[in-house]
């Protein structure tokens, strides 16, 4: 069913029940996400692409688009809270994009630059967390976890479907976990796979690293805004 | 009763540190100090990480000579997959030319921000020259097209520096076995020919020539107090090529005494059978040395004089010719003259601008095999980088789990070595310039830095914060209690 919304004072033409965060994208208009991919099922865990939704805060990769619907996406409330969302993720792990092999394409890195992250306003909290590298394929640093899920929902065994990695404990001491059989029957292609789909540094092909020259890494060719509004934008 | 003077901090110079001298009860010298007053840690918090970033962690150890720790850390990094000079494998020509000119790109930007920037001041208004005038402000006040020369000189080197490694400072560039990029012939002849705001490859070799001759001119002003500054002895410590000529990138490690006779060479794998580590209380800098010959005999000296006085030549002519000058001045034997550092720096800044020439020049630099791979059964885990940093030989030793794990990091960097012959610079020139002196004026106790500044010292190997950093000298009796203080 065709129905008309409005982002930012924008009418737009849609179809009911559509993903905001797409429909968005599909007509120009940037809202940052990290755990949300387009075309798999809503995780909603980051809720950076919090917007307003007829004066409520939303999750834009949650929301179904419906008629007469009114966004704010550039309001100065909501995006401060995005900014605030953003900050939070840095400061409860251990980030330190100098040296990370995922910068210039790490998701949560582009984010902060899109929400116009300088410093935090919050206290780092230096948290003490495992690093996995017992398998032979993948190191896990968990330092730079986010918790989107991402690697626990769309990541599975090629031949038995089961899942690879898996969420443990709860709140300030959840983690991710790897199944360190299964990882050992993953292909190449595969791994690059749950490198590439982890937003940030946390899953990382071992051995492997810094091989894109500075200026020519994913985000530094494209920025993140660009790719998510790119009309193909399955990148 | 006796007293204590202190500099706190020293100025112009990279990191933080303090300088106490003890005078007895006639003002004689009794003990001079220079402390190291910050503490880092690397080599700890690097345990854990992945072996392939520690030369990314590592190299934020330092603002300056980054594209050194890097390459150290490269050059560790082939050993432990087992691709590296460890293992008795050559890197591919192309990859290790790419290297070198990022690493000769830096010590040119390095030596002209130390030699420009920090140190001709002294040489052009003098030791006693007012402080708010022998700084960078005061030369571009006296001079300004001579610093409007030198600045775009350094950027020339950051330009090098930049197009190797992707950044002016702390880019990437060395990956295990090789490097991530070529040099493109666009890249090459920006670098060569300049364009509008870069200076051309010839204009680079005359400005550094320039320089030089600003040492000349100083020295030939003032022989008597230049050559006389800080005397003192130590064994010399370079990289060396099969030929025995200094070589910034790899070589054999080669200490020779004063008479230049070779005491110990050996490759730099074997450092720990041959160097030893002192420490003391006051200073969080420890002081190496050669095993063989104990604490202070076998102190050394690191950096651009024990460069120019290990090597028998350069390859490149302009440079040749200026260390022929600078070896006749001794007769053949080693410099122990602490302010002949400059006149050596200054050298390196003309040999460094020649062998990016030579490297400009090369097609190699274009080619497209840039990564030796390694299987997993070359796998050491265990790797020593060294290269000669622009302050002297720097080492990188890590030591890896076979779930690639770094579990051991041990950093041994120039400055470091340069600890007692430091000290033994300090102590001379607070001997002849304040030992039975009863006032004790500003100029003096700047002759002080200049003695520690000929060093170029990176204290805390990060960046400098040059106008930023207070001068309190404080007099105390003998029980410690202050007596008289002056700041500036």
């Amino acid at each position: 069913m065709t129905i008309q919304i409005s982002i930012d004072g924008k009418q737009i033409t849609t179809t009911a029940g559509k993903t905001l965060v797409d429909v968005a994208a599909e007509n120009g208009i940037y809202i940052p996400t990290l755990c949300y991919v387009k075309n798999k099922t809503c995780l909603g865990t980051c809720r950076v692409c919090s917007v307003k939704v007829s004066g409520n805060v939303m999750s834009a990769c949650t929301v179904a688009v419906s008629d007469g619907m009114k966004v704010e996406v550039d309001e100065p409330e909501v995006s401060d809270m995005r900014k605030a969302l953003v900050e939070c993720l840095f400061t409860e792990g251990n980030h330190n994009c100098p040296s990370c092999e995922k910068s210039g394409r790490c998701e949560l890195q582009a984010v902060g630059y899109e929400v116009g992250m300088v410093v935090s306003r919050f206290p780092y909290r230096f948290p003490v967390r495992e690093r996995n590298h017992t398998s032979g394929k993948i190191w896990l640093e968990r330092d730079r976890c986010i918790l989107c899920l991402r690697c626990v929902e769309f990541i599975h065994d090629a031949e038995s479907g089961k899942k690879i990695f898996s969420l443990s404990k709860r709140g300030a001491k959840a983690r991710i976990e790897i199944d360190t059989e299964l990882v050992e029957s993953m292909s190449a292609g595969q791994v690059k796979v749950a490198a590439n789909l982890c937003p940030v540094g946390c899953i990382i092909e071992k051995g492997h690293g810094f091989n894109e020259p500075i200026g020519q890494r994913k985000y530094e060719k494209k920025s993140i805004r660009e790719r998510a509004v790119a009309k193909n934008n399955n990148e | 009763m006796g007293r204590k003077l202190v500099i706190d901090p020293v100025t112009r110079i990279e990191g933080h540190g303090k300088v106490t001298l003890h005078l007895d009860d006639n003002n004689n010298v009794v003990d001079a100090r220079l402390h190291v007053v910050e503490f880092r840690g690397f080599e700890k918090f690097v345990q854990g990480h992945p072996y392939w970033e520690a030369p990314m962690l590592l190299q934020r150890i330092c603002g300056i000579c980054f594209v050194s720790h890097h390459l150290c850390g490269a050059k560790a990094l082939d050993d432990i997959i087992g691709v590296g000079l460890g293992s008795g494998v050559a890197m591919l020509p192309a990859p290790e030319k790419i290297r070198r000119l990022g690493h000769y790109g830096q010590q040119l930007q390095s030596h002209v921000t130390a030699y420009f920037y920090l140190i001709v001041p002294e040489m052009l208004f003098g030791m006693d020259a007012p402080p708010e005038q022998r700084n960078i402000l005061g030369l571009i006040e006296a001079d300004p097209e001579l610093i409007k020369r030198v600045v775009a000189l350094r950027k020339w080197g950051q330009e090098v520096i930049k197009t190797v490694l992707g950044k002016r400072m702390h880019g990437i560039s060395s990956v295990p076995g090789g490097v991530n990029k070529n040099i493109s012939a666009a890249e090459r002849d920006r670098l060569l020919y300049g364009e509008d705001g870069l200076l051309s490859m010839d204009e680079v070799i005359e400005y550094a020539q320039e320089g030089l001759k600003i040492f000349y001119d100083f020295h030939e002003k003032n022989r008597k107090q230049v050559d006389g500054f800080a005397d003192v002895p130590a064994l010399n410590m370079s990289l060396v090529d099969d030929k025995g000529n200094v070589d910034y990138y790899h070589g054999a490690i080669r200490i020779v005494d004063n008479d230049k006779n070779i005491v110990e060479e050996f490759d730099y794998h074997d450092y720990l059978s041959h160097f030893s580590e002192a420490t003391e209380p006051w200073s969080y800098m420890k002081f190496p040395f050669l095993k063989a010959l104990g604490r202070e005999a076998g102190a050394l000296r690191v950096g651009p004089l024990a460069r120019v006085n290990v090597t028998g030549s350069y390859t490149t002519p302009l440079a040749q010719e200026a260390l022929e000058k600078l070896h006749n001045y001794t007769g053949g034997k080693a410099n122990n003259m602490t302010l002949h550092t400059n006149w050596a720096r200054a050298i390196e800044i003309l040999h460094s601008a020649e062998l990016i020439k030579e490297l400009l020049d090369d097609p190699d630099l274009q080619k497209e095999s840039l990564v030796l791979p390694a299987d997993g059964k070359s796998w050491t885990g265990e790797g020593v980088g060294v290269v000669e940093a622009p302050r002297g030989t720097l080492l990188h030793h890590y030591r890896a789990g076979r779930e690639g794990n770094i579990t051991f990091a041990n950093l041994v960097v120039a400055t470091t070595q340069n600890n007692t012959v430091m000290n033994r610079s300090i102590r001379s020139v607070a001997e002849e310039y304040l030992g039975g002196k009863t006032e004790i004026t500003e100029g003096m106790m700047n002759a002080i830095e200049v003695g520690i500044r000929a060093y170029d010292p990176c204290l805390s190997c990060a960046t400098h914060a040059v106008g930023q950093m207070g001068l309190v000298v404080s007099l105390l009796d003998a029980s410690g209690k202050v007596i008289d203080e002056a700041y500036r």
